[in-house]
């Protein structure tokens, strides 16, 4: 198991220093000079130079780059250009409203794709299954944004039970914080919900026509047992797997659905940098999320093995 | 305690709760740009001024509703005959939101600053005729200028030229401190900006007690937060299209204005064909203004012969000389030697106006064989490549600066238009201060470009917004990017 984690761990370090270089780089590629974009199309050359050396953008890439990783790892993420906030306060801003969405929305992915996936499993190819599978291959076909304008025509400006979009803040009390986060967390976890429930039942009905089913049945226990003892836990690997891949799309890939809602999260604060050429912000966002996908991804090799003990001595 | 005092006091509480519904004393109002940052005299942003220029930062002079330049923080000045020295006389009693009095050491203060060798005024031109700034006594301070210029008191009005407070400028970016009727409250970045009102202001209080200012891009979800009534007012509404849905609405209220946004097709005026005057009239003849007006903005915009606002006295219309006429463009292409058209690119940033408007046009020109191969860029690369490059055959761009004639005699500036008589008139015209004068050499400014036929003139952008219908004070024009709410209540 140790063998195992350090091995996840080393990976996990070379795919960070790699994705670093790749971010700079393409990052400083783009065409676009944020000093240019700040002082607009009347600015005089002189001026958008004492722009540049303010920002420190007269210096070397090399040098600009190791900046920015000698920075990373000493937690400093360095000033916005545009902004001029240190970084690491504006992520720690918006991290307050993706971070939470993320977790709501993968929360209500779970409660709804878990019952329903176990349900269309049990009840193959009744009427029940069919309902399952028809209502999931629908909320995978219905595209999120689509979805989320729905509930504000119904629910926003209809029924006028939310608010349209934005971001009450915690400071009302966590109700508030949570109603202002419901309409895009449900937005956001429909479609996922119905991918989730698919991998579930199919993982389900895999594991049923395993020798080990086979055996339990044998041994006496009714259907429902054997799915519940034996089932379940073999076909959490690709739930999980599917899982972690869905809470990095959620932190990072809410980007449309904050747009819509008009909420002051990460994704939005990406968008903005980049069509500002803001390029410290992107580099730091894209590179904290890299290393939160690495992350999610290592915790779920981790957990892999604790739900299989095989994976912990093959490796 | 008996039933009527238990009456009067349940009928009491219910007055005072319908009081208190009726006596609404605060504002939001959305935006589709968020501030970058807080400073309006170091950044080029319009998002800057749209939300601080008069509420929270004023200057000598400032724009009103209608475009006239009127006393701001200077109550009356006097110029000297020959135009050189300007000495204003500076209203009594204004304080800046930190206490301190606002005098004359502060003026020079801001106007060195933005003058300075290391300034990063986004407008430095403005002041470029300034050569000393000197306090003669508090309330008095005077400009000297190198040569005159007619438009130093319009200049002086822009968001670029407020007043700021010297120990405010290290943290001004995120905390400005400025003279006006609200004081800076607040900022959630990527949310909102609060303001609140000044009790100390020196002139007329404003209204309101509260306003915030919401940032919503996404067109959808403006017109979703408007209709939730999320918001009581939008600035710039982004979705012309929903214009028609608000004004049946007893609801709200839509204002059409007019901005200092002419929206052109610039023409690289030293890039084969269009060095030729004849494919830049031939340009000017393939379009139809009204269709891309109707199909890029819904109908709402003025068209335009010329680079010049229709709402300023000085304006001439030239809209006959450049009508729709592709016969006649085509015949122009083949005076020019080149009958069967030819192949250039046209260059379209973000702005609907120019990615919708640029469909129309590119179909418009092929009408008459020019074949423009649309080429989507975003600002950043805009800058880049056509503004600072200079590497394009035709762009979309709307220049919202005010009175910005001048461009065109700056021959390095993007469209490269080179001709020594325009930039005489315009060195003649700065040195002249007499108001007819002046307005007679605008409008031959405005023929000779015509003349030229240096870009395709298009329209003049409209300023769009929406209100609640009790709404009142709201500027509908945009004589600069701002949202002045200083005049701003609710109908009683």
């Amino acid at each position: 198991m140790i063998r195992y984690s350090l091995k996840r761990l080393l990976s996990l370090c070379l795919s960070l220093a790699v994705a670093s270089v790749v971010i700079f780089s393409v990052i400083e590629i783009a065409p676009g000079d944020p000093a240019s974009f700040m002082l607009g199309i009347n600015a005089q050359p002189d001026t958008v130079a004492a722009l540049r050396s303010e920002l420190g953008l007269d210096q070397s890439k090399l040098q600009r780059y190791l900046t920015w990783i000698g920075g990373m790892l000493s937690g400093d993420f360095g000033t916005s250009y545009t902004y001029r906030t240190p970084v690491s306060e504006m992520i720690a801003d918006r991290l307050w409203v993706s971070l939470p969405l993320a977790l709501y929305a993968l929360a209500l992915s779970t409660l709804i794709a878990f019952p329903a996936g176990i349900y269309a499993a049990a009840r193959r190819g009744k009427p029940g299954d069919m309902a399952v599978m028809g209502a999931t291959q629908l909320g995978v076909a219905i595209p999120n944004f689509w979805f989320a304008m729905l509930l504000v025509l119904v629910f926003a400006i209809n029924l006028r039970w939310f608010s349209a979009g934005g971001f009450a803040g915690w400071e009302g009390g966590l109700g508030t914080g949570l109603k202002s986060l419901t309409l895009p967390a449900i937005a956001l976890a429909l479609p996922q919900a119905a991918i989730l429930a698919r991998v579930m039942r199919s993982a389900l009905l895999d594991i049923l026509g395993e020798d080990f089913m086979r055996t339990a049945r044998a041994k006496g226990l009714s259907r429902r047992q054997a799915l519940w003892r034996h089932g379940l836990r073999n076909a959490l690997i690709p739930v999980l797997t599917i899982i972690g891949l869905q809470f990095s799309f959620l932190l990072a890939g809410a980007i449309i659905i904050e747009q819509v809602f008009y909420l002051p999260g990460l994704g939005r604060l990406v968008f903005q940098a980049i069509s500002s050429r803001d390029l410290i912000v992107v580099e730091s966002v894209v590179m904290l999320l890299v290393f939160a996908v690495i992350t999610v991804n290592f915790l779920v090799d981790l957990a892999y093995a604790l739900v299989d003990p095989r994976l912990r001595s093959r490796t | 305690m008996s039933f009527r005092s238990i009456l009067f006091a349940a009928g009491s509480a219910l007055a005072l709760s319908t009081a208190a519904a009726w006596a609404k004393d605060s504002v939001t109002v959305g935006m589709q740009l968020e501030p970058p940052h807080l400073d309006p005299t170091s950044a080029a942003a319009g998002a800057i001024d749209q939300v601080l220029y008069s509420n929270v930062f004023e200057g000598l002079t400032r724009f009103m509703g209608d475009g006239s330049v009127v006393p701001g923080l200077a109550k009356s000045w006097d110029i000297s005959a020959d135009g050189l020295t300007y000495t204003f006389h500076l209203n009594e009693g204004v304080t800046f939101h930190d206490g301190t009095t606002m005098d004359a050491e502060d003026v020079k203060f801001s106007l060195d600053r933005a003058r300075a060798e290391d300034s990063t005024n986004a407008q430095k031109a403005l002041f470029a005729d300034i050569a000393e700034v000197t306090v003669v006594d508090p309330m008095t301070v005077q400009l000297t200028l190198s040569k005159p210029n007619g438009n130093m008191l319009f200049n002086l009005a822009w968001g670029d030229a407020v007043i700021v407070a010297p120990e405010s400028i290290a943290d001004i970016k995120t905390a400005p401190v400025g003279t006006g009727a609200f004081k800076f409250a607040g900022w959630v970045q990527g949310d909102r900006i609060d303001l609140e009102k000044n009790p100390d202001y020196w002139g007329t209080p404003a209204m309101l007690e509260k306003a915030t200012f919401k940032f919503i891009s996404d067109p959808t979800a403006a017109f979703a937060a408007m209709m939730a009534e999320d918001l009581d007012a939008f600035a710039g509404f982004p979705a012309p299209e929903n214009l028609p849905q608000f004004e049946a609405d007893p609801r709200f209220q839509v204002l059409v204005g007019s901005t200092e946004g002419e929206t052109i097709l610039s023409t690289n005026n030293k890039q084969a064909p269009f060095d030729n005057v004849k494919v830049r009239e031939a340009l000017a003849h393939a379009i139809d203004r009204q269709a891309i007006i109707d199909g890029a903005m819904f109908g709402y915009g003025t068209p335009i012969g010329t680079h010049f606002a229709p709402h300023n006295p000085a304006y001439v219309d030239l809209t006959g000389q450049s009508a729709f006429d592709p016969d006649k463009a085509k015949a122009l292409l083949a005076e020019a030697g080149l009958p069967d058209g030819f192949e250039t690119t046209l260059h379209l940033p973000p702005p609907s106006y120019a990615r919708r408007g640029g469909e129309i046009i590119a179909a418009q020109l092929a009408n008459v064989g020019i074949k423009a191969e649309i080429i989507n860029v975003e600002w950043a690369q805009w800058l880049e490549t056509v503004f600072r490059g200079k590497t394009f055959g035709l762009t979309i761009v709307s220049h919202t600066e005010p009175m910005d004639i001048g461009i065109y005699a700056r021959p390095e500036y993007y469209f490269q238009y080179d001709n020594a008589a325009f930039q005489a008139l315009m060195t003649d015209l700065n040195g002249t201060t007499d108001p007819d004068q002046r307005t007679a050499m605008l409008q031959q400014a405005q023929k000779i470009i015509a003349d030229d036929y240096v870009n395709g003139y298009l329209f003049q952008l409209a300023a769009l917004s929406v209100a609640k219908a009790d709404l009142q004070g709201l500027w509908a024009n945009a004589p600069t990017q701002a949202t002045d709410l200083t005049a701003v209540s609710w109908a009683k």
